[in-house]
């Protein structure tokens, strides 16, 4: 194909392209198996990917698709098992490594600068200018990539300006940049919008075209279904690889799970009652005294979810810490039952009862090295409920812990455990069972699937729904389009600190929020 | 007052300002060099002070001043070796090792020192003399301040323009400045970033060993405890003040050298404030600057904090 002239030329795949008849694949993992202080993570993988394919590797949290990725990468050295890269037994101490064999990654995280330009991101480490920086060589490089892959980005842009979504075509570049052969791409698509996803697929199978080969590490069944194959991943063993084309979303589920899964959700039909929460103007100002907010106005009802679509960043955070207390708005007014909210602080909110999820769970919602009953009463150590005079009452604390360990399932030996110690589902399920049991009327909840297994996931969905039906007005903001299309009765997006258009999951799309996050305001009349 | 009085104390504020800010700025080009790279030393006072004995010792012990100059850039590497080993290698909180450090510096000292002079006289030295340079030196007013220093003050002059440029210009800087803020940055694309830390702070230190061995050299002619008396805090301040720029940390340390050049000044004029007031006032502006010092925006994200890969 003459698509891509400029790339065929610096990149050693075509040289090695003779090679591929005795070489069908680009690499293979055979039994590698690595333990951390006794966890087995990976137990006796196998693992293949032939050239110029998309494999998937699929799998819950702490299934072990992170280890994999780490050991291909250089990150760890498997206790057992050996990797083959093109035929070629391997001992990986350290990405640099894994670099010089053509291995790239792009991780979850971001491993950006932002005080670098992007340029800067990209050349820094690679050691190919020399001692003093010269980077002509490096923008005739990117600027043809760019262009092969239709990636467009100013060189000189510093990452801070770039929205998160453009940052990942800064570590796309980075990888093409050390003409990597095999590239790892780690949850690629949490931070991006459905119309950016879509690019970055078209992108991924130019790669392979152009002799790549792809490992995907994601938990999306929607991604997974682009993919050649896929590796199915559980309890840190491989437990099977199918043809994308020969399975079906329900089957991979089973497989990751162990077991079958509903994704159907019973919703009630309970009408909407007495508006418990009403927003009007809302404005606030960030760090650098940048608008967050922007007129920012919403109602939400008894029996009632109010969904929140939108890319991270795009103050969702600000509108849950403003409407929360822990954030004060410089505009507009919150009334909550009818009453002048704005000004309170957040004690105050909890005092009228509004439960706050907040997104980042063991940063804001949990203090790590507290013990599990210490945080199912955080916030409410004053109340009388739990204190004897001037100290608290370790007794009717106990009880309610146990209580609440037994009623919501966390999974822990007792309640004196810190909750640091718990997987992100048991911690959330904390949060969950104090937020509830604390609070009535509102509740505010941030992302509280984020990074969750599916049989977490049905439980946060069946706990959000029975508090709907108890008559709790909920604001739910997720970057899971699936949760808010599942659980809500309008969904409003935000773009920008702005609310750019609400729908109503029974009759919108998946594309038509998407253009909405992608900052294309609904036209006037619909 | 007459006017000639008035230039000749101006000329003398001006040229002790130079001569002052020498040891700060060897300094605190050095650790802004370590806190580009993500180590936030706590223990430039305790280097410094290193520095200054081991220039005594050497001075006094051989009579050559620059083998003195040698060691105490040595025993600041040496210190630096410490740091970097404590920090980069086994993660331990990068205030607690300063602290540590500088706790340790000020005890060995005292203790050679005591040794060294056994209840004896003290052995002192001839320090370093001014070098004027030939026609420059002879210009008004600016030839007795700029061209009438030490050697090692000249240097010092020069040494700003060179971080700035390692800093900036060339690929090791930029790997430096990867280090403090982001250093996984450096560990994805396959480069250790403990060697390149280790680099960074012996560098540092022993361009702070430098100052503290100027200190000794071209303002004392003898050791006494706790000698460099709080310069290396002034430095740590600095950066902070001169938002990890060089060129603000150059101005933050003219403005502290200034200030000490006045306020010892002061005292021989005969301004009706107590001596001991005047001496505390570099002290006391560094507080009141990072009161006003909100914003640090050039601080380093991850300065401070120990790196591991999870």
């Amino acid at each position: 194909m003459s698509l891509l002239p400029s790339i065929k030329e610096p990149t050693p795949a075509n040289a090695r392209k003779a090679g591929t008849e005795e070489t069908p694949l680009a690499l293979r993992v055979e039994g590698l198996t690595k333990r951390f202080a006794g966890v087995t993570a990976n137990d006796g993988v196998d693992f293949e990917l032939e050239v110029g394919e998309i494999h998937c590797l699929f799998g819950e949290n702490g299934a072990g698709k992170s280890t994999l990725s780490a050991c291909i990468f250089g990150f760890c050295t498997p206790d057992a098992g050996q990797i083959v890269v093109r035929g070629q037994p391997v001992e990986m101490h350290s990405p640099r490594d894994a670099i010089k064999l053509g291995i790239g990654m792009v991780h979850q995280h971001f491993v950006l600068v932002p005080e670098f330009t992007v340029l800067e991101n990209i050349i820094v480490g690679t050691q190919k200018s020399g001692w003093r920086l010269d980077d002509r060589a490096a923008r005739q490089k990117l600027k043809s990539l760019c262009d092969a892959y239709g990636i467009e980005i100013d060189l000189d842009a510093y990452v801070w300006e770039l929205a998160v979504g453009r940052q990942q075509w800064v570590e796309i570049l980075k990888a093409l940049y050390l003409d990597v052969q095999i590239l790892i791409l780690d949850e690629p698509t949490a931070v991006l919008t459905p119309d950016e996803s879509a690019r970055l697929f078209a992108i991924m199978r130019k790669m392979c075209a152009n002799g790549m080969s792809i490992i995907l590490i994601t938990h999306k069944v929607a991604e997974v279904m682009q993919s050649n194959r896929v590796t199915v991943l559980r309890k840190g063993k491989a437990v099977a690889t199918v043809q994308t084309k020969d399975t079906s979303p329900e089957e991979l589920a089973r497989l990751m799970v162990g077991r079958e899964v509903s994704f159907s959700v019973n919703k009630s039909t309970v009408a909407p009652g007495d508006t418990v929460l009403e927003v009007s103007g809302l404005g606030a100002r960030g760090y650098w005294n940048e608008a967050v907010l922007n007129q920012v106005s919403l109602s939400i009802a008894r029996h009632e979810i109010l969904g929140i679509a939108g890319v991270a960043g795009n103050g969702q955070k600000e509108l849950f810490e403003v409407l929360s207390g822990v954030r004060w708005s410089r505009e507009g007014t919150i009334r909550l039952n009818g009453e002048d909210v704005s000004r309170l602080t957040p004690r105050a909110m909890m005092d009228r009862g509004v439960g706050h999820i907040p997104d980042d769970r063991f940063r804001e919602g949990l203090v790590g090295p507290f013990s599990i009953a210490e945080n199912l009463i955080l916030g409410w150590q004053r109340n009388a409920k739990y204190r004897s005079g001037l100290f608290l009452d370790r007794g009717k604390i106990a009880a309610l812990s146990k209580t609440m360990m037994a009623r919501y399932q966390i999974a822990a030996r007792d309640d004196e455990v810190p909750v640091e110690n718990l997987s992100g589902g048991n911690a959330q399920k904390v949060i969950l069972a104090r937020e509830f049991l604390h609070s009535s009327g509102l509740l505010l909840a941030n992302q509280p699937t984020r990074g969750l297994d599916i049989g977490v996931i049905e439980y946060v969905y069946a706990q959000l729904l029975q508090k709907r039906e108890e008559g709790f007005a909920i604001l739910l903001a997720s970057e899971e389009l699936s949760d808010l299309f599942n659980l809500a009765d309008r969904i409003a997006v935000m773009f920008k600190g702005e609310i750019v258009g609400v729908v109503d999951p029974k009759t919108a799309t998946v594309e038509e929020v998407g253009m909405l996050m992608a900052g294309r305001r609904m036209e006037a009349g619909r | 007052m007459s006017g000639l009085f008035q230039e000749a104390i101006l000329i003398s504020i001006f040229a002790a300002t130079l001569r002052t800010m020498t040891p700060l700025l060897f300094s605190a080009m050095g650790e802004l060099v370590t806190q580009r790279a993500g180590i936030w030393n706590m223990g430039v006072e305790g280097t410094m002070l290193m520095g200054s004995f081991i220039a005594y010792f050497v001075a006094t012990s051989t009579g050559s001043l620059w083998l003195a100059v040698l060691a105490a850039i040595l025993a600041g590497a040496v210190m630096g070796l410490i740091i970097a080993f404590m920090t980069a290698t086994m993660r331990v909180d990068h205030f607690v090792t300063g602290l540590g450090l500088n706790l340790f510096a000020g005890g060995i000292t005292l203790y050679w020192f005591q040794s060294y002079v056994r209840g004896g006289p003290q052995p002192s030295f001839a320090g370093f003399e001014d070098v004027p340079l030939p026609f420059l030196s002879d210009i008004p007013f600016i030839g007795p301040v700029l061209f009438s220093q030490r050697l090692l003050t000249y240097a010092a002059l020069f040494i700003v323009p060179a971080i700035w440029f390692l800093l900036y210009r060339t690929r090791y800087g930029l790997e430096l400045r990867c280090l403090g803020e982001n250093p996984k940055a450096l560990d994805v694309k396959g480069l250790s970033v403990p060697v390149r830390q280790y680099g960074a702070v012996m560098f540092g230190s022993a361009m702070t060993g430098l100052g503290g061995g100027f200190l000794m050299l071209a303002f004392s002619d003898r050791f006494i405890a706790d000698f460099s008396a709080g310069r290396g805090w002034i430095v740590v301040v600095a950066l902070i003040a001169g938002n990890w720029k060089p060129k603000g940390v150059l101005m933050a340390v003219v403005a502290f050298a200034l200030l000490e050049a006045i306020a010892t000044h002061a005292q021989v004029v005969g301004v009706g404030v107590p001596r001991q007031l005047l001496l505390a006032l570099p002290y006391l502006a560094s507080i009141i600057l990072l009161m006003g010092v909100r914003f640090r925006t050039g601080q380093p994200a991850m300065l401070g904090f120990p790196y591991s890969r999870e």
